[in-house]
C-alpha cells in the first residue's frame, strides 16, 4: 500500500477543523446559514477527503457505524422529532423553542428544530458513506488513485 | 362490551403472533380461550338481544374525517358471533391434536386464526358499511396468510394469492359500492339505510358493485375458483374459513340488504340467477371429484349459491330459511371437515379410491359423518332437513318473478347434493367404490388407518350431536332464527320451528328430491361416463388464469415499450418532456423584455465560469475532464448565489459539487477513461437539437416566470412569520425544519431509499462480474 506523506498530513489537519465546522453550521442552522443538510455534507466532505487519503479501510477507522444504521436513525430521529408534539397535544412538527442570555457566551438560543435537523444530517452522512461503501470498496487501498501512478 | 367482543381475540392473537413461539402446539389450546370467552359472553347477552334490544358500541377512530368503529349486536350478528365463537373455539382445540408436535409456526397458525376471529367477529357485529369494509378487509388478508401457511409449499402460496387477488379484486369493487350507496343516502350506518333506502340510477350501479364482492367472497359463478383451491390449506383452517365463516361473509352481506334493497335495479335476478348456477355448478362438480377435502369444497361452493338465491331473494320467509340453512350448513359443514381432517390424518390420503378399510375405534367418527352428511343431504329428523323444507316452502308461496324456475333449481341442487353426499360418505367409509384411473390391483387400497383417539374426533361428534338436537327439538333455536330473521326483515311474520307441518307440497319436494338422489346414486356408473364424456367446466379457474396471463404480457409489453435500456433515450424522453409540456403553456404567454443580465463585475466571472465550464464540459475527450468542468458550473453557480445574497444557497452548492466530484470520481473508475464517439451524425444532431431546446426552453421560462407573476410572492409571508411562528431568523433553515418540515422529511426519505438503491445496485454489478470470470477471487 502507498499513500501520499503530503496528502496523508493535510487531511488529517483539516479533517477535524471540518468536522467542528460542521458542528457550527448545524448548531447555527436556524438563525444563521448552515443547518442540518449543509452540516451533514460537510461531514461528508471530511469523509470523503479521509477516504482519498487511506481509501474505505480509514474511513471505517474514523467512522465505525455501518452506513444503513446511520440513515435509519437518521430518518428515526426526524420522524420522532416529527411526532412528540402530538403527544403534548400540539400540531404535528410543532417546534419548541428555549431562549435565554447564557453570560459570556451570548445568547443561547435552541429550538427542537435543532433534532430534526441532526436527523437530516444523519441521513445525508450515511448517503454518502453508502456511496463510497458502495463504490469505493473494490479499490486496493493506495492512496489517490489519480494523483499517484497505477501499480503494474 | 361489544368492542371487548372484537379485540380480546384480536389482542390475544397478536399476543400469540409476537410471542408464542415457545409455545408451540400449546398455543391452540391458549388461543382456544379467547373465543370461548366470546361464546360465553354472547350467550350472556343473548337474552337482551332475544328480547329485540340489540347491543351497540361504537369507537371513536378519526373524529376529523367522522370515521368511527361502530358495532352493533342484533339476533342475525348474534348468530353469526355464536357460530364463529363456537366453531372457532372447536377448530383451535382440534387444531392443537391435528398437528404433530414437531411442526414448524404453530403459534403463527393459532394467532392469525384468532386475528381472523376477532376480523369476522367485527365483520359480523358491524354497524356501518365502513366498519364492514374494514373488516372484510381483514379477513381477505387473514386468510391470504391462513391458505398460504404452509409457505413452503409452491401450491399453497399460490392457492393463496389466488383467493386474495379474487376477494381483494371484489373488496375494491364493493368498496365503490359502499361509497355509491352512502354518498346517495347521506350515510353509511345500516339501520339508517334500511329505515331510508336511496334510490336512483347511482344506488343500483352501487347494489351491483357491492354485489360484485358479495360473490368474490362467497365463491359465487364465476367467481368459485379459489375456494376449491383454498384446499391446500391445513384442514382445520378449511373447517373454520369454509364452514360459518370466510365464505358466509358474503352471504352475510347480501342477507343484510337484500330486505332493504331487494327490489331495486337489477337486484333480484341477478342474485337469483348467480346463486342458481352455482348451486347447479358447484353440486355437479363436486361429482366428479375424488379428493374428499376436494368433494366438500365444491359441496359447499353449491350450498353457497343456495345461501345467496335464499337471501338474495329478499323476501320475509326465504329469509327466515335462509337463516336455518346458514344455522345447519356452519353445524354440518364444520363437521365433515373435522371428520374428513381426521381420517387425512389417520391414513395419510383423502382420496376415495384408496380409503375404505377401517379397523376397530372408528365407529365414532363415522357415526358424526353420517349424521352431518344426512344433514347436509336434508334427511329428517335433522336440522338440514328443516332448512331444506322451509325453503322450499318459501319459494312455494313466495310470489316473485320466476319463483318457480327457482324452485326447480333448488330441487335440482338438492338432488345433488344428496348425490355428492353420498359420494362422499361412500367413498370414505366404503372399499372399492370407484376404482376409476387407478391400478386395479389391491394395492391401491391402503391398510386400515389406526383408529384416532376420542379428543380428536369429539370436536366433530359434538357438532353431530347439536345437528341431531337442533332437529329433533328445533323449539331450542326457533327463538333465534326468529329474531335473527326478523332483525333482517322487520315485515315477516314470526317463525316456528317445526319438525312436523303436516303433509304439504314442501313434504312432497323433500321425498321426490330424496327419490331422485338415489336414482342418482344408482345410477352413478351412467351419471360418471356423462361425467367423463362431458368437459370439466373450470371456466373460473380459466378466466383467472387467463386473466393473469394477459396481466403480465401486458406488463412484459409495456415494460420493453418504456424501459428500452438505453440511458440517451430515457434521458432524451424526459428533457423532451419538460421541454414540451410547460413549453405548450410558454406559448400562450407574452414574451416580456429582457431585465438586465449583469449587474456588476462579480456576474462576469460567474457567468465567465458558467459559460466556459458548460461549453469545455461538452468538448473534452477525458471523462474525469469533463467531470470536472461540470464542478466548475456548479462553482459558478454558488457564486451566483453568493453574490445574490443568497449564503445558504451558496454554502450547500460547493459542498454538493465537491462531494459530487468525489462521487463521480468512484463511479469513473468503472468507466472507460475517454468518452465513446457518438455513434452517427444523426444521433449527433438530435442530442445537438434536444440539448438546445432545453436550454432556450429553461431560459425563456425563467423570463416569462419572473414576468407574469399575478400574486405577491409567497416568500414576503414566510420571511414575515419565519421569527414569530418557526423560531428562527434564518428563513431558508425555517422553511426546511418547520413550514415545509413535511417536504424535508419526504426528501430525506427519498434520498435514504436511493441511496440504498445504489448500494444494491453497486452490489448487484460486482456479484455479476464475479459471477462472470471464474476463478476470480479477492
Amino acid at each position: 500500500m502507498r499513500r501520499s506523506l503530503i496528502l496523508d498530513v493535510v487531511v488529517r489537519l483539516v479533517f477535524h477543523s471540518a468536522l467542528l465546522l460542521a458542528l457550527f453550521l448545524l448548531f447555527t442552522g436556524h438563525n444563521r446559514p448552515g443547518g442540518g443538510f449543509v452540516g451533514g455534507l460537510v461531514v461528508g466532505a471530511a469523509i470523503s477527503l479521509r477516504y482519498v487519503a487511506g481509501g474505505i479501510d480509514e474511513v471505517r477507522q474514523v467512522l465505525p457505524l455501518r452506513p444503513w444504521t446511520l440513515l435509519g436513525t437518521g430518518l428515526a430521529t426526524a420522524t420522532t422529532t416529527a411526532l412528540v408534539p402530538l403527544a403534548f397535544g400540539r400540531q404535528l412538527m410543532d417546534h419548541g423553542l428555549y431562549e435565554r442570555h447564557v453570560g459570556f457566551l451570548g445568547e443561547l438560543h435552541l429550538s427542537t428544530a435543532l433534532f430534526f435537523d441532526i436527523g437530516v444530517a444523519q441521513v445525508v452522512v450515511g448517503m454518502v458513506l453508502l456511496l463510497l461503501v458502495s463504490f469505493g470498496e473494490r479499490l486496493p487501498t493506495f492512496g489517490a488513485p489519480w494523483l499517484l501512478r497505477r501499480q503494474p | 362490551m361489544l368492542i371487548a367482543l372484537v379485540m380480546a381475540p384480536l389482542a390475544l392473537g397478536l399476543a400469540l403472533l409476537a410471542g408464542g413461539r415457545a409455545l408451540g402446539r400449546r398455543s391452540f389450546a391458549v388461543a382456544a380461550v379467547a373465543p370461548f370467552a366470546v361464546l360465553v359472553a354472547a350467550a350472556a347477552s343473548a337474552g337482551r338481544v332475544l328480547d329485540e334490544r340489540p347491543l351497540t358500541a361504537s369507537l371513536g377512530w378519526v373524529p376529523a374525517l367522522d370515521l368511527s368503529i361502530d358495532l352493533r349486536l342484533d339476533g342475525f350478528s348474534l348468530l353469526f358471533v355464536l357460530l364463529v365463537a363456537g366453531i372457532g373455539t372447536l377448530v383451535q382445540l382440534y387444531a392443537g391434536r391435528y398437528f404433530g408436535a414437531e411442526r414448524e409456526g404453530l403459534h403463527r397458525l393459532a394467532g392469525l386464526l384468532l386475528v381472523f376471529t376477532a376480523a369476522m367477529l367485527g365483520l359480523v357485529s358491524a354497524a356501518s358499511l365502513l366498519t364492514l369494509f374494514v373488516a372484510w378487509e381483514l379477513t381477505s388478508i387473514t386468510s391470504y396468510l391462513l391458505i398460504g401457511w404452509t409457505d413452503g409449499d409452491p401450491k399453497a402460496r399460490a392457492s393463496a394469492l389466488q383467493a386474495l387477488l379474487t376477494t381483494g379484486l371484489g373488496g375494491l369493487a364493493m368498496l365503490g359500492g359502499f361509497v355509491l350507496i352512502g354518498q346517495a343516502a347521506g350515510t353509511y350506518d345500516l339501520a339508517a339505510l334500511a329505515a331510508h333506502p336511496p334510490t336512483g340510477t347511482v344506488v343500483e350501479v352501487g347494489l351491483l358493485l357491492v354485489l360484485v364482492g358479495a360473490f368474490t367472497k362467497s365463491a359465487q359463478f364465476p367467481f368459485s375458483a379459489w375456494l376449491p383451491g383454498a384446499m391446500v390449506a391445513p384442514t382445520p383452517v378449511s373447517a373454520f374459513l369454509h364452514s360459518a365463516t370466510m365464505v358466509k361473509a358474503g352471504v352475510y352481506l347480501i342477507a343484510r340488504l337484500a330486505p332493504i334493497f331487494a327490489e331495486q335495479g337489477a337486484w333480484r335476478p341477478v342474485v337469483l340467477a348467480v346463486g342458481s348456477l352455482t348451486m347447479l355448478t358447484g353440486g355437479w362438480r363436486a361429482l366428479r371429484q375424488y379428493d374428499l377435502k376436494r368433494i366438500l369444497a365444491y359441496g359447499t361452493v353449491s350450498q353457497l349459491g343456495f345461501l345467496v338465491v335464499l337471501f338474495g331473494a329478499g323476501f320475509p320467509e326465504a329469509t327466515a330459511a335462509g337463516v336455518v340453512v346458514l344455522l345447519a350448513h356452519a353445524l354440518f359443514k364444520a363437521g365433515l371437515f373435522l371428520v374428513v381432517g381426521v381420517v387425512d390424518h389417520q391414513a395419510h390420503t383423502r382420496d376415495i379410491r384408496r380409503l375404505g378399510r377401517y379397523g376397530p375405534g372408528w365407529a365414532g367418527p363415522m357415526a358424526a359423518a353420517v349424521i352431518c352428511g344426512a344433514s347436509m343431504a336434508g334427511l329428517p329428523p335433522l336440522i338440514g332437513f328443516l332448512g331444506k323444507e322451509s325453503a322450499y316452502d318459501a319459494f312455494l308461496h313466495g310470489d316473485i318473478a320466476g319463483g318457480g324456475v327457482v324452485l326447480a333449481v333448488l330441487v335440482g341442487g338438492s338432488v345433488l347434493t344428496f348425490a355428492y353426499t353420498a359420494r362422499l360418505l361412500a367413498g370414505a367409509f366404503r372399499p372399492g367404490v370407484w376404482t376409476e384411473g387407478i391400478a386395479e390391483d389391491a394395492e391401491a387400497a391402503i391398510d386400515p388407518p389406526p383408529a384416532p383417539r376420542w379428543s380428536f374426533w369429539a370436536p366433530a361428534g359434538l357438532l353431530a350431536t347439536l345437528t341431531v338436537l337442533l332437529g329433533l327439538v328445533p323449539g331450542l333455536a326457533s327463538k333465534l332464527v326468529d329474531v335473527a330473521a326478523h332483525d333482517l326483515d322487520p315485515s315477516g311474520e314470526h317463525v316456528h320451528l317445526a319438525l312436523w307441518h303436516g303433509l304439504n307440497p314442501a313434504l312432497a319436494l323433500s321425498a321426490l328430491t330424496v327419490g331422485l338422489g338415489v336414482l342418482l346414486v344408482v345410477g352413478g356408473a351412467v351419471l360418471a361416463r356423462l361425467q367423463q364424456r362431458l368437459p370439466d367446466t373450470a371456466w373460473g379457474e380459466q378466466a383467472f388464469l387467463g386473466a393473469m396471463r394477459g396481466l403480465n404480457r401486458l406488463a412484459d409489453r409495456s415494460t420493453g415499450l418504456f424501459q428500452s435500456g438505453s440511458l440517451p433515450v430515457y434521458i432524451g424522453v424526459i428533457l423532451l418532456t419538460a421541454v414540451v409540456v410547460p413549453g405548450w403553456a410558454l406559448l400562450q404567454a407574452p414574451m416580456p423584455d429582457l431585465p438586465p443580465l449583469v449587474s456588476g463585475p462579480g456576474d462576469w466571472a460567474a457567468a465567465a465560469l458558467l459559460v466556459g465550464g458548460g461549453i469545455a464540459a461538452v468538448v473534452v475527450k477525458h471523462r474525469m475532464a469533463a467531470v470536472l468542468c461540470l464542478g466548475a458550473v456548479g462553482y459558478g453557480m454558488a457564486l451566483v448565489f453568493a453574490l445574490q445574497g443568497a449564503p445558504d444557497l451558496a454554502l450547500t452548492q460547493v459542498c454538493v459539487d465537491t462531494i459530487g466530484a468525489v462521487v463521480f470520481v468512484l463511479v469513473l473508475r468503472h468507466l472507460p477513461t475517454w468518452f465513446a464517439d457518438v455513434p452517427s451524425r444523426v444521433s449527433q444532431a438530435s442530442r445537438l437539437a434536444v440539448s438546445a431546446a432545453v436550454g432556450v426552453f429553461v431560459f425563456a421560462f425563467i423570463l416569462v416566470a419572473v414576468g407574469v407573476r399575478v400574486d405577491p410572492t409567497i416568500s414576503t409571508e414566510f420571511i414575515a412569520r419565519a421569527y414569530e411562528e418557526g423560531g428562527g431568523r434564518n428563513v431558508v433553515n425555517v422553511v426546511l425544519v418547520d413550514i415545509r418540515g413535511f417536504d424535508t422529511m419526504g426528501e430525506i426519505t427519498v434520498l435514504a431509499v436511493a441511496a440504498m438503491g445504489v448500494y444494491a445496485l453497486a452490489r448487484l454489478s460486482r456479484r455479476d462480474r464475479r459471477a462472470s470470470t471464474p476463478g476470480a477471487s479477492r
